[in-house]
């Protein structure tokens, strides 16, 4: 089909051997052009088309033609809608306003067809027609439409589908989890009552701008880190047993006879041998604490990490503990001011029972400190970074463990203030110097 | 400090601004010293409902100004 703008530079973009975003926004301006279904569209018909027109430009300029920043969402809202304007808009009227909308995706990124087909419906009606499933906050991105339908968009979201938007600016991010105990063996707490309890508690952050940045909670219901919480959230929410593994010896063996596929088949696409347990699992284990004599696995349960490969590798064989629960770490963020950073552990195991209070209060306690002190645009973890752990321990009441150090002796960041020292810091340095000589 | 007083307050200190139309939360903590600064979150979203104040955000980040004072929708080719 002919469109709008001749795009040679992007036309190149999908010669290429992977899935082009240049034939998936062709194909949405197609049918737009066409448009078979006979929608009344609200935004210009040839918005994609422009689209392509200004990332072309965008190609030959070697320079954005975008500026972003300004409009934040519908009436009451301070988040949701990220605005974005074309500085073409003669050029490329159909983008001139072509903003952002996040919407708070269903807990585990579970919805049915009908609901999918009526978020669908909505957005060629009422926007480009365009989307991102999902945006890497996890939630779904509507891309590209005017200020004029922002307010209709969320009335029909809020009205007709029981859809709220989702966070961005300086507030709560949508919280975000994995499917957890819904399809997951592996899930240590239910990931998804989780998410949509504090949701719902904190729905004041998440719909207007509270603190000094972002702030991002995700729920993964073990330590394989599904939605990567390790990596992203400030608050991280990771499933954990406390607990031994559970070993079924006989399915073990029909691992090592050859009667199970190793990984549960994930693997199975290309001729890799016959599994060796002792070199895919053994020798593999980051703490060495598992032993197989050829009968029997064995494993020193106190030394686990919880790094899951061996129950990756033998799920039929190797199951979590029953004691389970979750434990939090604080401060992973993207590099952006600072270096990429993890998060770090603060909690190394709590009981997710409802109504969550103890989650919450130190969530609670994690931000007082954060508003009253962290700098604009700065991160919780790199305020961790800049006041120190032990400030954090301080206003969370948090007891320093040997589990939060990750390396001994490098990161010895617990000191002993003098009230906390049974006779204090004073000395009589005559009776020392009995001891001692100068 | 009464809310009405807290109001008239930040926003005489917003008007006294120059050159600077759009401020981070925590401009208005400083405005309120003696507020605990989540009565002051509170209080500037809900100037913004009442169209004292408005929100930017550039999408990671958002700030507060008058309503009306800085660039505006007007120059982002809107009515």
């Amino acid at each position: 089909m002919e469109f709008k703008h001749k795009t040679p530079l992007l036309d190149q973009l999908e010669t290429g051997p992977w899935p082009s975003f240049v034939t998936d926004i062709k194909q949405e301006a197609e049918s737009r052009k066409k448009n078979e279904k006979n929608i009344e569209y609200q935004i210009p018909v040839d918005c994609c088309e422009d689209l392509l027109g200004v990332l072309e430009l965008s190609y030959v300029h070697k320079r954005t033609h975008w500026k972003h920043g300004g409009i934040v969402g519908v009436f009451g809202y301070g988040g949701g809608v990220i605005g974005r304007y074309c500085d073409q808009p003669e050029m490329f009227p159909g983008v001139a306003h072509f903003h952002t909308l996040r919407v708070n995706q269903p807990a585990g990124h579970f919805y049915t067809t009908e609901y999918l087909e009526k978020l669908c419906d909505l957005w060629e009606r009422r926007g480009s027609g365009l989307t991102n499933m999902h945006g890497s906050t996890g939630d779904i991105i509507f891309l590209g439409t005017t200020t004029e339908q922002l307010e209709e968009i969320f009335y029909e979201m809020t009205h007709n589908l029981d859809q709220d938007l989702g966070g961005s600016g300086s507030n709560l991010r949508t919280p975000s989890d994995c499917m957890g105990e819904s399809m997951c063996e592996f899930a240590c707490y239910d990931t998804q009552a989780l998410c949509y309890d504090l949701t719902m508690e904190y729905q004041d952050e998440l719909h207007r701008p509270a603190f000094p940045y972002k702030f991002k909670f995700k729920f993964d219901g073990c330590p394989n880190c599904c939605v990567a919480s390790i990596a992203r959230a400030d608050l991280s929410f990771i499933g954990i047993w406390r607990d031994d593994i559970r070993i079924d010896q006989e399915a073990v063996k029909a691992y090592v006879g050859g009667e199970l596929v190793p990984n549960a088949g994930a693997h199975a696409g290309r001729d890799w041998g016959k599994f060796d347990i002792q070199k895919e699992v053994i020798d593999l284990c980051p703490t060495k604490c598992m032993r197989w004599d050829g009968e029997k696995l064995e494993i020193n349960n106190p030394e686990c990490t919880r790094c899951m490969h061996c129950i990756n590798v033998m799920p039929r064989a190797l199951r979590i503990g029953n004691d389970r629960g979750v434990c939090l770490l604080a401060g992973a963020k993207a590099p952006i001011l600072h270096g990429a950073q993890m998060s770090t552990l603060i909690v190394p195991f709590m009981k997710v029972e409802e109504p969550y209070d103890e989650i919450k209060e130190l969530i609670e306690k994690l931000w007082d400190w954060w508003m009253e002190e962290g700098l604009n645009r700065e991160r919780l973890g790199e305020l961790m970074k800049r006041q120190g752990f032990q400030k954090l321990l301080e206003v969370t009441g948090l007891k320093p463990i040997p589990q939060m150090i990750q390396e001994p002796r490098s990161n010895p960041y617990i000191f002993w203030k003098e009230e906390e020292v049974p006779g204090g810091f004073k000395r009589d340095i005559k009776e020392f110097r009995k001891y001692h000589q100068r | 400090m009464d809310e009405e007083a807290a109001k008239k307050l930040i926003v005489e200190t917003l008007e006294k601004k120059k050159g600077k139309s759009k401020f981070y939360l925590k401009d208005f903590y400083k405005m309120l010293p003696d507020e605990k600064s989540r009565t002051v979150k509170n209080l500037v979203n809900k100037m913004v409902q009442e169209g004292m104040l408005e929100y930017w955000s550039s999408g990671s980040t958002t700030l507060y100004g008058l309503k009306g004072v800085g660039k505006q929708a007007g120059a982002e080719h809107e009515e």
